[in-house]
């Protein structure tokens, strides 16, 4: 199975680990006693362990490697194949979306009540993850503040019912409305920057939100966040908790009906169009007759909608909200969520979502483990699968060439 | 007049230390158009490794000076091994993916960097040893900016100045440059382009370890966490001066960090990180490729 | 308290026989489960994995002299990495999973989002470090205890021994902008302007994990401050005092509990020297305290981290809760918290009407060689 060269090559590899992790694994010092523990039992996990690794590694690159580059091309290219085959046919494609529906009908009538509250969150992160695919996926523009319109959407709600009582129902649209107005007023100065520029500006305006959210005490109780929030009311009639998490897990079932028909729409239509032209080629599409900036600035509003109705939904949900839930960190999972699903694929950010964020629910039994885990999954998963897990039905019509830019 | 000079010099040391980071930042991104966002945390596993060094060296009696120089070598041995091995696993198979991919594995690998020596060593703040005293002639203007706060200064112009050189006189600089410009046409002309790229790698996490050293140091404690916000405010740093450009990322840098001082000094600390990133924002809007960053005609 | 073992038995098995024949009551399983939430990963997590580490030496120690009542204590550890959010699905869990009590949360916007399920579940639970008063005070949160005491307690605390002992008359308030620091210096500041006797000179917030606060230094000295009281924990604690030595600024430093951590004397080491704050009365003397410092130590080989005695001294009341009432039923647990008195690493406490913990004295403290002495 492997050559001695091989073999040989692991163990250079693992002696290569042995040394990289030696003072972070080996030496455990106590500043105060002034103790050094030396803990050499780790060499040996560690030589073993990367031994193994690279092992399964090298069986797992060389089925996707073959030849070099281009047989990871083909070799990805027959598996998106195998999905966008179920997706193209409509027989396959309308059983696979009726059983996908019934399982979601029926699970919260199966699973516990934690099952149905992750799937929530998993449902939620679908939505955002949507809504910032028009943005990065179709439209090609790299947004990592994506979360601050999330939180516009949360702390509209919180405040409203806070200050005058308004239920969730008046708020929703509100909410959604006020995250796409920030993201008009984002947007109109600095779309005109280019790829990471845009990255860059838009991650500080993320921060400036939490900030401010953070220091203006008055306006948002500041750190110690805004409690007791209601939850969606159910034509007047209180629920228990349960019974809301249930009410709420539909919402959310239909919420997202209604977004992928939406984008779904959406990609066909003349603005979808421009969207996608205008990431493969500014220059080109402007020479068509495209207005650059009005179709970038309704791709970052619409974006933000949903990022806004998602927040009144986050809002409700949790019944609290803090600044600390909109952290950088969070932009960069929804972000995530969408390049490692497969970028402009709706199907692709479902699965991209529904990995990134049950997989740390699910990795709960490694404990400390977890988040370790869930980095090198993240890894792993771009190393063998870098066009994500399902890339764009579109993408079958374009010639496979290394692009160099 | 008093109080702005002891501002200034608080936004000068400021801004050195993003300027530590934000080198590395910059080199990368100038060869390979990576955002790496596991720059930050190979800064903190350099201050790990100076910090676990440093105090075994010291619990076994060596001298001050012996314990600086064992505890840089080792930080910049181990950084520039984690940051050669890191592309090697989590980049490199990604050159020729789209390009949002090897950014979504920077965020998986800082994850799992951070998650690493949170278990390997430990989650508390660990206290970083004095490994640059109080100079006696310093006294008299202690109270304006410390030893180390000059160190930090004296070291980061040092090593701008020797990275600028080394880009513009050296045949591995040389190299560097046209695997930035055109990698295609760089490995035609017989540049070995996954050396230029391993190199720039090794030389950019030496130099985040070298700033996890003295940055510790001023800071004088350390954990897993740190080089998650440095990062942050560093990769900001090089955009604001024109991401690619050495003197760039110096220059944004001390933007940057005088910014955030006068800020915190004449206005309010509560929004130093606003000012910062509002900064940001309207020099972007002004000069879209940054400060120093070269305005690249795209085209058809 | 000690019983013969002969009904010591008797009671296990009558207890056993109870538990067999009734599937759904508090007592159905054969082990009591004590969730453990918190932060137990990112950038929070020193905070949260001291009180794991208390969890288990305690149940550990139970379980070794024969459990509650004759029920092992099982611990079901989950992540809430002290986000809202994530909270809610770790008290679902917990809920889901059968915990009967809950140790947690470590942060009061987890604890306040996380409360409503358990409170819907007729869960107890006690958090070591949630400090935000409305937990208590408001009433919103009847299954709620706490062994820390709230913001506004320490914050009075602290104010009075800058005016009345110290007499300071020019105060700066810093804090780190977080939910505990933020709530203390908000509560520190009303005091002093309250009192009549002070002014608040500087009243600002820090960026934690900043790389550099000598800005913010500049400017407490330029407002001539006497003492700066500090809002927030340690490790930002430790940095600004040792910025505030090294720009040569002799200004006292007064703060709350999350500083008075020895790891705050071991980073800040002679910096530190001098500087106040406020924490549990004689913890460093109590026996029990000092025991469960040793067992930290034999056990994980390191020093425990924050909020590691509320976390041992929670575990022990709501052990002792569940021997008592036998049961555990809330009203029953609540009775048992509210009119034993159990000795713990903080003192001899038991807890009020609104959940707060009755005994928990606070007391000022001051470096001094390397030690925080009582004042």
């Amino acid at each position: 199975m492997f050559s001695l060269k091989e073999i040989q090559r692991c163990l250079l590899l693992s002696l290569w680990f042995v040394f990289l992790t030696f003072p972070i694994m080996v030496i455990k010092v106590d500043p105060f006693e002034r103790i050094v523990h030396w803990r050499w039992e780790n060499i040996l996990y560690v030589a073993v362990g990367s031994f193994f690794l690279s092992l399964i590694f090298r069986m797992l690159l060389r089925k996707t490697e073959g030849g070099g580059a281009k047989a990871l091309g083909a070799v990805s290219l027959e598996k998106t194949a195998l999905i966008t085959r179920i997706l193209e046919t409509p027989k396959y494609r309308n059983t696979l979306i009726i059983s996908v529906l019934a399982v979601g009908l029926v699970f919260p009538h199966i699973f516990s009540t934690y099952q149905t509250n992750i799937m929530i969150t998993a449902l939620m992160y679908v939505m955002l993850g949507l809504g910032l695919n028009i943005v990065v996926g179709l439209a090609g523009l790299l947004d990592l503040g994506f979360v601050a319109f999330y939180a516009v959407g949360a702390y509209s709600y919180a405040l409203l019912h806070l200050h005058f009582d308004i239920g969730f129902w008046t708020a929703l649209p509100i909410g959604g409305f006020l995250a796409a107005i920030f993201g008009i007023i984002l947007g109109y100065p600095v779309l005109r920057l280019r790829g990471d520029y845009l990255a860059i500006v838009t991650l500080g305006f993320g921060e400036i939100i939490r900030l401010v959210l953070e220091n203006w005490g008055e306006f948002s109780q500041g750190p110690s966040g805004i409690s007791s929030i209601a939850r969606p009311g159910f034509f007047g009639i209180e629920l228990s908790l349960n019974s809301a998490i249930i009410y709420i897990y539909y919402l959310m079932i239909i919420a997202i009906i209604i977004t992928i028909f939406v984008v779904n729409r959406l990609q066909d239509s003349r603005l979808g169009r421009a969207w996608i032209a205008l990431r493969e080629d500014e220059i080109a599409c402007q020479a068509m007759g495209i207005d650059k900036r009005k179709t970038k600035l309704v791709a970052f509003s619409l974006g933000a909608f949903w990022a806004g109705i998602v927040g009144v939904v986050f809002a409700a949900k949790t019944t609290f909200i803090n600044p600390a839930s909109f952290t950088f960190l969070e932009s960069a999972i929804i972000l995530s969520i969408v390049v490692l699903g497969g970028m402009g694929s709706i199907v692709g950010v479902i699965v991209g979502a529904f990995i990134l964020i049950l997989l740390p629910e699910y990795l709960r039994a490694l404990s400390e483990y977890r988040m370790l885990v869930f980095g090198a999954v993240m890894v792993l998963m771009m190393v063998f699968r870098p066009q994500g897990m399902i890339a764009t039905i579109r993408k079958t019509y374009t010639i496979p060439k290394d692009d160099q830019d | 007049m008093e109080y702005f000079v002891e501002l200034l010099f608080s936004g000068l040391t400021r801004g050195a230390i993003y300027a530590l980071i934000a080198l590395g930042y910059t080199m990368v991104y100038g060869i390979i158009g990576l955002i790496n966002f596991a720059h930050g945390d190979i800064y903190m596993i350099g201050a790990f490794t100076a910090y676990l060094v440093a105090t075994v060296l010291s619990i076994y009696g060596f001298p001050l000076l012996a314990i600086i120089v064992l505890a840089g070598l080792a930080a910049a041995v181990w950084s520039s091994a984690y940051g050669y091995t890191i592309e090697k696993v989590a980049y490199k198979p990604l050159r020729q993916a789209p390009r949002l991919s090897p950014l979504i594995s920077a965020i998986g690998m800082s994850i799992f960097l951070q998650n690493y020596v949170l278990l390997a060593q430990t989650s508390d703040f660990l206290p970083f040893p004095t490994l640059i005293p109080d100079w006696a002639f310093m006294e008299p203007i202690a109270h304006i900016i410390s030893s180390t706060g000059i160190t930090i200064l004296i070291v980061t112009t040092v090593i701008m100045l020797l990275l600028t050189l080394l880009i513009k006189y050296t045949r591995i600089g040389k190299a560097m440059r046209a695997t930035s410009q055109d990698k295609t046409m760089a490995m035609l002309v017989g540049i070995n382009v996954n050396r230029v790229i391993s190199v720039t790698f090794i030389i950019g996490s030496g130099l985040a370890a070298i700033g996890g050293l003295l940055i510790a140091t001023h800071i004088g404690q350390i954990n897993f966490y740190i080089g998650f916000i440095a990062g942050i405010k560093a990769f900001t740093a090089a955009v604001l001066g024109g991401i690619g450009s050495i003197p760039g990322a110096v220059l944004g840098s001390l933007i940057l960090g005088l910014t955030e001082a006068f800020a915190t000094g004449y206005i309010s600390s509560d929004y130093e990180d606003v000012f910062a990133f509002s900064l940001l924002v309207l020099i972007l809007i002004f000069k879209p490729s940054g400060i120093l960053g070269k305005d690249e005609t795209k085209k058809v | 308290m000690k019983r013969k073992l002969g009904g010591k038995l008797m009671t296990v098995a009558a207890v056993a026989t109870f538990a067999l024949s009734l599937t759904v009551s508090g007592f159905a399983a054969d082990t009591i489960k004590i969730g453990v939430a918190g932060a137990h990963s990112g950038d929070l997590a020193s905070y949260g994995l001291p009180s794991v580490n208390a969890a288990k030496l305690v149940a550990d120690k139970v379980n070794a002299e024969g459990g509650i009542n004759g029920k092992q204590i099982e611990l079901l550890v989950e992540d809430d990495v002290c986000k809202p959010e994530v909270a809610t699905n770790t008290a679902t869990k917990l809920v889901s999973s059968g915990a009967d009590v809950v140790l947690g949360h470590i942060c009061s916007g987890a604890t306040k989002a996380a409360m409503p399920i358990y409170n819907n579940a007729g869960i107890l639970v006690m958090s070591p470090s949630a400090t935000n008063p409305a937990l208590t005070k408001s009433g919103e949160y009847p299954n709620f205890f706490r062994t820390i005491a709230p913001d506004d307690a320490q914050a009075e605390v602290d104010v009075e021994f800058a005016l009345n002992t110290l007499g300071y008359t020019k105060l700066a308030v810093i804090h780190d902008k977080g939910d505990y620091g933020k709530g203390f210096a908000e509560y520190a500041k009303k005091y002093l302007e309250e009192s009549g006797k002070a002014e608040v000179v500087l009243f600002e917030g820090v960026t934690p994990g900043a790389v550099d606060y000598s800005a913010i230094v500049q400017k407490i000295k330029r407002s001539d401050a006497e003492a700066v009281i500090f809002g927030g924990y340690h490790p930002e604690a430790s940095k600004i005092i040792s910025m505030m030595r090294k720009k040569r600024l002799e200004a006292d430093f007064i703060s709350d509990d999350g500083v008075k951590d020895q790891t705050f004397i071991k980073v800040a080491g002679e910096d530190a020297e001098g500087a106040y704050a406020s924490g549990p009365k004689d913890t460093t003397d109590n026996p029990l305290a000092i025991k469960a410092v040793q067992e930290h130590k034999e056990t994980f080989d390191s020093d425990p981290g924050a909020f590691f005695q509320n976390a041992y001294a929670a575990m022990l009341a709501m052990v002792n809760a569940i021997k008592v009432a036998d049961s555990t039923e809330l009203d029953a647990l609540k009775k048992a918290l509210q009119t034993e008195k159990v000795n713990t690493p903080v003192g001899e406490i038991y807890f009020n009407e609104q959940g707060d913990a009755v005994g928990v004295g606070f007391s000022v403290y001051q470096v001094q060689d390397g030690k925080f002495v009582e004042m």
